[in-house]
């Protein structure tokens, strides 16, 4: 055990996880968007918006994410029309190509939670808010998505995780993210198990933290 | 489509090595994590609070850890590892351990953190009655297991383990980093050499949505096979 290296490395480790905050906090807010938007395309009774939804999540959860960033960042720049529009200077840089990745697949997740959240809301609340005459639109805003959000909160968690896991192939195009750090010093020391130790006990904190964050909004939206 | 004709002019014939590497990395990593489920799931629901604390920070610490960084651990540490318990016999000469085996078992030691969780689950959620009941009847403690529990168990464990499959059969993409060979690796050779990463990314990803289908397609029927009578 290099104990020395261990503690040398903690302060380049943690500024290498605000990296890893910003990458998953900026995925995770356009990601519900496009979860929400997908979800509620789910929910319609037209066949090809319905079907195109469910091709969207299944593409995406059904392929790496390694392949969605490499798609993204290495693909997307081979097609010449794009490099002369506007969504060049976004596509260009590493930092958005892997933003943009993680929120299509943390979209196309949060798509099938947040679907079948909606699916499970009970007929009666909706018949309910019907009955008291209030009107399709505030039924959906004030009836059904804090059901739906309430529901899908513990698999919301889950994926919340699984995202922050996923930050970690961030690495893979050249961003400094916590793993990205940790590997460029483990492969120059060489001291693999002393950087992991230091690396996933922040990634465990992490984890703790959202998980705990969970446990309260989820105690916060229950009934009682 | 000529980029992907058999033989010295394409890429066809890597590719489809390539797939079945992944295939045989998704295998042997899945078999690797069974043997871990196998240890671990007792340790998780053993009464003794050491051994349950054991089972419960592996499963902890895997799932929590991203992927690659336990990848990065075996693929640096794990030559240094062996080379650790060799001198530990006398040899001092340097050991090289091949990737396909240093990948399979750091995926098969995460899959094998979920493997224990689904198990683990699914002994829980088999009705109390049926041990008392296999107990009553006089059956030796280990055909108990065999006979009652188990099959009890894999009928509820399926349809999880087809999830932990999937987790599996994804992540292998990310031993690339290392250098095996797999679909992701060829693809990555393949878009180097020609220019053309659009195409090749976007054929891995397709390559990847048919194993997963056809994966899905076959533990269907054995979910099928293990809910009879249900």
């Amino acid at each position: 055990m290099d104990l020395e290296l261990m503690s040398s490395s903690i302060p380049k480790l943690l500024s290498a996880t605000v990296v890893t905050l910003k990458l998953l906090s900026l995925s995770l807010f356009f990601g519900i968007f496009i979860g929400l938007l997908f979800a509620i395309l789910r929910l319609k009774k037209n066949k090809i918006l319905n079907r195109f939804a469910y091709g969207y999540s299944y593409v995406f959860r059904g392929t790496p994410l390694l392949v969605q960033i490499f798609i993204i960042y290495f693909g997307l720049g081979q097609i010449e029309y794009l490099r002369s529009t506007v969504l060049w200077v976004v596509l260009k840089e590493p930092y958005w190509c892997a933003i943009i990745a993680f929120a299509l697949n943390t979209g196309a997740y949060t798509s099938e939670i947040l679907r079948s959240a909606f699916q499970t809301i009970k007929p009666g609340f909706i018949e309910a808010g019907k009955s008291l005459g209030i009107s399709n639109k505030i039924i959906f805003y004030k009836i059904q998505i804090p059901i739906a959000i309430k529901q899908s909160l513990p698999a919301y968690g889950n994926e919340i995780i699984l995202m922050m896991k996923g930050t970690s192939l961030a690495s893979t195009v050249t961003l400094m993210d916590l793993t990205g750090v940790a590997k460029y010093i483990i492969s120059t020391t060489f001291k693999p198990i002393e950087v992991f130790i230091v690396a996933g006990s922040i990634y465990l904190f992490m984890t703790f933290i959202i998980h705990n964050f969970i446990k309260y909004l989820e105690k916060k939206f229950s009934y009682q | 489509m000529d980029l992907l004709a058999f033989g010295k002019t394409g890429w066809g014939d890597e590719l489809f090595i390539a797939t079945l590497m992944t295939l045989a990395v998704s295998v042997t990593a899945m078999i690797v994590g069974f043997l871990f489920a196998l240890i671990f799931t007792p340790l998780k629901l053993s009464k003794n609070k050491f051994l349950n604390l054991i089972g419960n920070s592996y499963t902890t610490v895997i799932r929590g850890v991203p992927e690659l960084l336990v990848i990065y651990l075996f693929f640096f540490g794990g030559s240094g590892a062996i080379m650790f318990v060799a001198s530990m016999f006398g040899y001092t000469e340097y050991i090289e351990i091949n990737a396909f085996i240093t990948g399979s078992c750091a995926i098969g030691i995460i899959s094998g953190a979920y493997s224990t969780e689904v198990f683990r689950g699914a002994l829980q959620s088999v009705d109390k009655g049926q041990y008392e009941a296999s107990k009553v009847l006089g059956f030796k403690k280990n055909i108990q297991f065999i006979k009652v529990i188990m099959p009890q168990m894999l009928r509820l464990a399926i349809p999880n383990l087809s999830n932990v499959w999937q987790i599996t059969l994804k992540d292998t993409s990310l031993i690339s980093v290392t250098g095996l060979v797999e679909i992701m690796r060829q693809s990555y050779i393949a878009a180097g050499s020609t220019r053309d990463p659009l195409f090749f990314y976007s054929f891995a990803a397709v390559l990847y949505l048919m194993l997963t289908y056809l994966s899905m397609k076959l533990i269907n029927r054995l979910e099928l096979k293990y809910s009879r009578g249900f």
